[in-house]
């Protein structure tokens, strides 16, 4: 058997292994073991390259022992609270690989035809996209440089109009006479990189879970366009598995916010306080105190947390969970409602539970909590507020009106913990805060749980 | 060619993905995130051809970026994943 059978051969094993990895991410039972044999499909997949001939070992193995020691610190380091973070880093990187093998195949080649031309383009320009468009969502999220708010400026579309428009001509005079190009690459380069970051800066900080979708699915077309340069099938098989999972993952952020993709990549949602739905609800808020508190907790039969990002910061989710299993051996059913944009990437809320070893049998989806939330004593929301505004449901003139809620205010109570009455991530009013059967448990998330628990064991 | 075997791979992609439950879609995303490192394959291809040192330099930044992507990737999604589990399981820190 030659070197490139046994090459085929590898990159044939590898897709299937990524392929069945995937589809063992359907349930939490064998979601790890999938995750193993995908990450033995790219083992493979690497060693099939290096039997190629004419590679240069001595400079992989540089960038390899790098790149490994980088990739293992930091997954070993990061926490989970910071996971949006790190994905959103990582996207950058492999975008930047794919914009690297782009130009690296354009530098070598620059007589390529007009197909494979058309390839190194789109990868560069997708891999540019990408890895720019993914440092500003990193510091977005991580809130270091720039800050979670939207930012807009006059004729912001127009520019982008421009760049896009700019880069479209560009590519056609690379595609028409590549060899006499190298200028016009290095200006679609830089446009690229221009254009990551004008895409995201608009965005703000309550959409980074379908910004970090969209530029995950960015990241595998990066890789497919890639794979069409060099002409490698597994490169666009995987690359394009990615970019469907990617585009799924959008949709259902989208449509977790009743918003469309369009809306929130050119809006700028909460740049401005919106009028709408100010203060009409009014009246007085009741608040309660933890000790009063727990004599509801004690004869409560079934009590649903709905927790939002808010408890993370507060890292009140271990403090939650002990409350649950106080609760739990004092005969009341225990569930937590997640909704799909809880936190800030889908799923986030999710990793924090199991994180503080909440068995996932009492993770609670939305549409199945809502038809229940009658017979529910007691709902309890730890940092959440826009996923459970009734405005989304009730008012028709609120920014987010048609969103999905979790129904808390159909439970017999509702205790909101919160630290003040300010308003949350997209700057609304919350009318929930003085319906007749919601208390407000004002203090630090963990210090009041902690409280509560305290009164369980004393 | 290509293009059919980049469609197919999309429709079994979306087919794939829409079956992932909410709860998995943190670690969904850091795994495919990891997949999509295989453009570790198109560096390691790119240090091949003739000397040259600005490719080669390219190369060895696109090789260190795609494993930082790789091997990061795999690592915290198994982390994660390693968390999630059953009521009386024990879930490994």
């Amino acid at each position: 058997m030659s070197f490139e059978t046994i090459i085929d051969w590898g990159y044939i094993v590898a897709s299937v292994l990524f392929i069945v990895g995937l589809k063992m991410m359907n349930s939490p039972e064998t979601a790890r073991k999938g995750n193993g044999l995908s990450a033995v499909g790219m083992l493979i997949a690497v060693v099939a390259t290096l039997l190629v001939k004419g590679i240069s070992f001595e400079w992989i193995a540089v960038g390899v022992v790098i790149g490994s020691a980088i990739g293992a610190v930091s997954a070993y380091k990061v926490k989970m609270t910071s996971m949006p973070e790190m994905v959103a880093l990582f996207n950058g990187l492999g975008g930047l690989a794919s914009l690297l093998v782009g130009w690296v195949e354009y530098h070598r080649h620059p007589d390529s035809p007009v197909g494979t031309m058309v390839a190194i383009y789109l990868a560069v320009l997708i891999g540019a996209v990408t890895f720019t468009g993914s440092v500003v969502a990193y510091s977005k999220l991580a809130e270091t440089v720039l800050s979670g708010k939207p930012f807009l400026f006059r004729g912001q579309q127009i520019a982008n109009g421009f760049l896009v428009a700019a880069l479209v001509v560009l590519g056609v005079l690379v595609c028409v006479d590549p060899v006499n190009a190298y200028p016009y690459v290095i200006a679609a380069i830089v446009l690229s990189l221009v254009l990551g970051v004008m895409s995201v800066i608009p965005i703000g900080g309550a959409d980074m879970p379908v910004v970090i979708s969209l530029l995950n699915s960015y990241s595998g077309l990066a890789a497919a366009a890639a794979g069409f340069v060099i002409l490698n099938k597994v490169l666009i098989v995987s690359g394009s598995l990615v970019g469907a999972s990617g585009i799924i993952l959008t949709q259902i952020m989208c449509k977790a916010m009743n918003r469309s993709l369009g809306h929130v990549l050119f809006s700028g949602f909460g740049a401005a306080p919106t009028a709408g739905a100010a203060s009409g609800a009014g009246g007085e808020v009741s608040a309660v105190t933890a000790e009063d508190a727990f004599y509801v907790f004690e004869s409560a039969r079934s009590v649903v947390f709905v927790p939002g990002y808010g408890m993370a910061v507060a890292q009140a989710q271990h403090t939650v969970k002990e409350l649950g299993m106080l609760l739990e051996a004092n005969g009341c059913e225990v569930r937590f409602a997640i909704h799909p944009v809880a936190g800030r990437m889908p799923g986030h809320m999710n990793v924090l539970l199991a994180e503080a070893d909440v068995p996932y049998e009492q993770l609670v989806e939305m549409d199945d909590i809502n038809p229940i939330m009658p017979t529910v004593d007691l709902a309890v929301v730890i940092g959440a507020n826009d996923v459970v505004n009734p405005s989304a449901r009730d008012d028709e003139t609120s920014p987010i009106y048609g969103m999905p809620i979790i129904n808390v205010d159909h439970a017999r109570t509702v205790y909101v913990l919160k630290r003040s009455m300010a308003a949350g991530f997209a700057g609304l009013e919350n009318p929930l805060f003085f319906k007749q059967n919601v208390r407000m448990l004002f203090g630090d998330a963990k210090a009041s749980i902690q409280a509560v628990v305290s009164q369980f064991k004393g | 060619m290509l293009i059919f075997i980049f469609v197919i791979s999309i429709f079994l992609g979306v087919e794939l993905i829409a079956k992932v439950p909410s709860q998995l879609h943190t670690p969904l995303m850091s795994g495919s995130n990891a997949i999509s490192g295989i453009t570790i394959v198109g560096a390691l291809l790119a240090t091949a051809g003739e000397p040259s040192t600005f490719a080669t330099v390219m190369a060895v930044v696109a090789v260190a970026a795609a494993t930082v992507n790789v091997v990061g990737g795999y690592l915290v999604t198994d982390r994660m994943l390693a968390m999630f589990h059953k009521r009386g399981g024990s879930g490994r820190r």
